[in-house]
């Protein structure tokens, strides 16, 4: 019994180091938040078009699924992404909606008359409001949205390749996108 | 060339090391003298080799030798030259060879002061301390380099992150490692003396001066960080609860309860195996503190050096250390019989009590650090565990530590008289009373807690004075005969009152944060803001060039009740390399508040943000930490540590004799 | 040097604009102080273990206007909070939620002194009754009037 007492320092070590391993995983980002909306349904928007009259509101994207996408010129892993988000867009399994977050709109027409346009249409959220509502803690963040507007999956950081092809076109298949 | 003699030299102070590590614990075991010998040359060695390297780096920081990567990744010729020297530790390749530097250290000075220490005992610590070099030595060669070239050079340099151009970073890194690695002695005699399979009051004695040093570095090292936030930061936090900062408080609290609980060893030679598990405990704390530092498990914004091979390395070396020590410990400790029997009402009993609640509060500390990082791994929510926590669960633990601090150094040993030491306290029941009903008054009932704070605060800082004054025969003996009593009594008596009487000085600091005043207002020059009965008009703000970097200061005058005061002067710095901004305030003290003055940003019209803040007492809490420590120092130059005098001690014909503490 | 090196780095997206900003703060001072009082208990997602009310970061700075305008509109204190949860998870509360997740957090360093403080009890009190069980029983009156009879013989 004594003896046994002797071993407990060991073992809650033991418990300590192998919760380290796990949090050493390579997979593992600490910094990465599931979404509180997750399954809920989007927050509703209507927001001023970038370089059309047209807003862009979430009644709007309802009726199948879509991609939203939190972007700024100012931010550079936006730059990392971009590539991903055109190469997704040529595709054309979905339509990537583009929230321009705190951006000026020229720098943002910029942004993508440069590196190109991946966006079926770009609302300004120029006070960051709507991306508050989303619960979104740094661009880009990109939400996929079902057709009634419920946020399915949310990837925070810079959307990769791999993400895409493994989590994103999968889940678009199951919400039934063309 | 130089960069290579001190690559060459960590290289070489790692062969050192695996001799150390072995030759001497051969020795031990085969009662060979001059094989446990090897070890305090290769300790001493080692100290020479790893000194080499870093003043090789401080060689390649001061030339500005960007061939080097590790300076041309943290330096510039802009920098002055302060920094360039303080910059060789503002990394992690560099931190972590003042690590190993402080560790050698912490050998060579082993080797060299213990000459009273039985061989074999000696051998064996220096043997651990060259398993821990090893350890870390090869950590540095093959994940964290500092001596790596590239070529060709770059033309100049990243630079410094301009916060850590500061004064702060000379010496806060310094000392904290100094207490953090300090402790590996401690924990390299718990494992000799687990290998050895005896523990007495000797051994404690011999432990004792290394754990206080230790110690006492390590509180100045947490002191300063946390002096260093409150001025920097830009609004007076001095404490966040982060768990880079909880990272240095779980060794302090279990470095806190070891110097306690290895008094008991010495005394009444019991608590042996306990006491061997804090001293493991202790320096395992630091351990961990260095993986969630530098491995990047915790949220990793903080560390500046996360890599998962660094993080895997470190903890190979934790696995190998913590879980070997625990091992050792499972198996010997059983047998560790302890001898002096206490009843729970005694000295014994007041520092079990000590033990037990720091031991719980690092616990909780530990657990409110890690548990986010559980959960997570569990796949349970993410969540983030803040300062409410603390507040909450820590902070409750120490309130009756803190008022059992007070009447346990007045109980005897073995079995006190608890009703006795509480009728001596007597004038502590009416100084906390009145401190009570003052705070009470002039705060108009202000946060119960924090009356209550520094009530608690009073309690102790009084009790400690009754309890020195209660060893002196204060008013009961002729005056005369207390100032004999004064001078024979032991600096170990003296320092525990002056590290208790330190701690009260920091609680009343700590709880007088409750009463902090704040203006943040946006001022036109010639504008002013009143705060606590002070004027602060905002001169002027000139653009003043600085080393590499350029700064707008503020003139503030501040004057109360139309008498001047001071005049006081907050920056702005922009860096113009690293394109940040940083902010200096201006603070002003009188001892018993800050006044505290940042300038923020202006606007197109030119007006200023003025962040004016006025803090009671919070200089106290450095202050205390500062006592806390020097109570540390003072009872480390107690005659008994002394090098050979320890077992000679004995009163002077004709002195008064003076009970034992 | 980690305690501060490491939140220095923190520091150095903060000092640029530290905390509360005038701008932000509203004209009632009691509202202003609900306004803080809440805004310290939330967490800056982007900061490490910071309050919004503290961080100079940008997205804190939006979650203090949030706030004040859930405020200003006349919400309680919960209901500004969960409209804060409702968005970014319970992730932003610095004092993690009672539920059964986190009842070890709450409730383990209790227990933990609990059973620290019985455990040393039964120890101490186990200890001393072997040892009184071992020890040769204590005089009787008797044979204590006799030793004090020697000791005093002695004395003489």
């Amino acid at each position: 019994m004594t003896r046994a007492l002797f071993l407990l320092p060991l073992l809650l070590f033991a418990v300590v180091a192998g919760y380290f391993f796990t949090a050493l995983r390579p997979s593992h980002d600490t910094r990465e938040l599931p979404s509180a909306l997750l399954d809920k349904p989007a927050p509703a928007f209507d927001l001023a078009g970038l370089g059309s009259d047209k807003r862009l509101t979430l009644d709007g994207l309802k009726g199948r699924p879509s991609v939203i996408n939190f972007f700024a010129s100012w931010c550079a892993p936006c730059r990392i992404e971009h590539p991903v988000l055109m190469r997704l867009a040529k595709q054309d399994k979905v339509a990537i909606y583009g929230i321009s977050y705190k951006d000026k709109s020229e720098a943002s027409t910029n942004f993508l008359t440069t590196l190109g346009d991946p966006y079926r249409q770009v609302g300004l959220d120029p006070d960051g409001r709507t991306g508050l509502n989303f619960g979104v803690y740094g661009v880009p963040e990109t939400y996929v949205l079902d057709g009634n507007g419920v946020i399915r999956k949310r990837f925070v950081g810079p959307l990769s390749a791999e993400a895409v092809d493994r989590e994103l076109l999968p889940l678009l298949k199951k919400l039934g996108a063309s | 060339m130089i960069t290579e003699i001190g690559h060459f030299s960590l290289v070489l102070a790692l062969f050192v090391a695996l001799a150390q590590a072995s030759v001497p614990l051969v020795g031990a075991a085969r009662r060979n003298l001059g094989w446990m010998e090897v070890g305090r040359s290769c300790a001493l060695m080692q100290f020479v080799l790893i000194g080499l390297a870093m003043l090789a780096l401080m060689h390649a920081y001061m030339g500005s030798d960007f061939s080097v990567i590790n300076v041309a990744a943290n330096s510039h010729t802009d920098k002055p030259l302060l920094y360039k020297i303080t910059g060789v530790w503002g990394n992690h390749e560099g931190s972590m060879l003042l690590w190993v530097f402080m560790l050698s250290l912490c050998s060579a000075a082993v080797a060299l002061f213990s000459s009273n220490l039985p061989p074999a005992l000696r051998a064996r610590v220096l043997a651990v301390q060259g398993m821990i070099a090893i350890g870390f030595l090869l950590f540095i060669l093959f994940t964290s380099n500092p001596f790596l070239r590239t070529f060709p050079p770059p033309p100049n340099g990243n630079g410094l992150n301009p916060v850590l151009q500061d004064p702060g970073l000379a010496f806060h890194p310094p000392f904290l490692y100094l207490g953090y690695v300090g402790f590996s002695v401690a924990f390299a005699f718990a494992v000799a003396a687990l290998i050895d399979g005896r523990v007495d009051a000797a051994w404690a004695r011999w432990v004792r001066p290394w754990t206080l040093a230790s110690w006492c570095a390590l509180t100045i090292g947490i002191a300063m960080g946390s002096w260093w936030a409150y001025y920097t930061l830009g609004w007076g936090g001095w404490w966040f609860w982060d768990p880079v900062e909880n990272a240095s408080l779980m060794p302090w609290l279990a470095g806190t309860a070891l110097i306690h609980s290895s008094i008991v060893v010495e005394k009444r030679d019991t608590l042996k195996s306990w006491t061997i598990l804090l001293a493991i405990m202790t320096f395992s704390l630091s351990l961990v503190g260095t993986f969630l530092v530098r491995s990047g498990v915790l949220t990793s914004v903080h560390s500046f050096a996360s890599d998962p091979a660094r993080g895997t390395f470190i903890l190979l070396l934790l696995i190998a250390a913590i879980g070997g020590s625990l091992t050792l410990y499972a198996i010997r400790a059983p047998a560790l019989k302890g001898g002096g029997l206490f009843a729970p009402i005694s000295r014994e009993g007041s520092l079990v009590l000590n033990n037990v609640l720091l031991s719980c509060g690092c616990a909780t500390v530990f657990l409110g650090t890690l548990y986010p990082l559980f959960l997570d791994a569990m796949g349970g929510p993410k969540l983030s565990v803040g300062f409410p926590f603390f507040n909450r669960t820590f902070v409750p633990m120490m309130v009756p530590m803190i008022i059992a601090l007070g009447v346990g150094p007045l109980l005897a040993w073995k079995r006190g008289d608890l009703i006795g030491a509480l009728q001596r306290l007597w004038v502590a029941y009416i100084i906390t009373g009145l401190v009570l009903l003052v705070a009470f008054y002039v705060t108009n009932g202000g946060p119960v807690l924090a009356v209550l704070g520094l009530g608690l605060a009073a309690w102790l800082a009084v009790a400690v004075l009754t309890e020195l004054a209660d060893r002196l025969k204060l008013f009961r003996i002729p005056f005369n005969d207390s100032v004999k009593r004064a001078v024979n009594l032991p600096r170990a008596a003296y320092g525990m009152s002056l590290a208790h009487f330190g701690l009260a000085v920091s609680v009343a600091g700590f709880s007088a944060s409750a009463w902090d005043r704040e203006a943040i207002e946006i001022v036109p020059i010639g504008g002013s803001v009143a705060l606590a009965g002070y004027e602060l008009r905002l001169d002027s703000v000139d653009r003043v060039p600085g080393s590499n970097f350029i700064a707008d200061q503020a003139t503030v005058r501040v004057t109360s009740g139309g008498a001047p005061v001071a005049l006081m002067h907050p920056s702005r710095r922009f860096f113009t390399l690293q394109k940040q901004t940083t902010s200096e305030t201006a603070i002003r003290t009188n001892l018993l508040s800050d006044l505290y003055v940042a300038l923020g940003e202006s606007d197109t019209a030119g007006n200023w943000t003025l962040r004016v803040y006025w803090k009671p007492l919070v200089p106290w809490i450095w202050i205390g930490c500062v006592i806390m420590a020097a109570g540390g120092m003072v009872s480390l130059s107690d005659r008994r540590w002394r090098v050979g005098v320890a077992r000679k001690t004995r009163v002077a014909p004709g002195a008064v004799p003076v009970a034992g503490e | 040097m980690r305690a501060l090196l490491a939140a220095c780095l923190l520091l150095a997206m903060t000092v640029a604009a530290p905390a509360v900003e005038p701008r932000e703060k509203l004209p009632d001072p009691a509202q202003e102080a609900r306004a803080r009082d809440i805004s310290s208990g939330l967490r800056c997602l982007v900061c490490q273990n910071e309050s919004i009310d503290d961080s100079g970061a940008e997205l804190a700075h939006d979650i203090r206007v949030f706030v004040r305008e859930r405020i200003a509109a006349g919400d309680n204190n919960r209901q500004v909070v969960d409209a804060v949860v409702s968005r970014y998870g319970s992730f932003v509360l610095l004092k993690p939620p009672v539920e059964p997740a986190t009842y070890l957090l709450w409730f383990g360093p209790p227990v933990l002194v609990l059973i620290g403080l019985a455990g040393t009890f039964v120890w101490v009190s186990r200890r001393r009754a072997t040892a009184t069980a071992a020890e040769p029983a204590p005089l009787s009156a008797e044979e204590q009037r006799r030793l004090q009879g020697l000791l005093e013989d002695q004395d003489r």
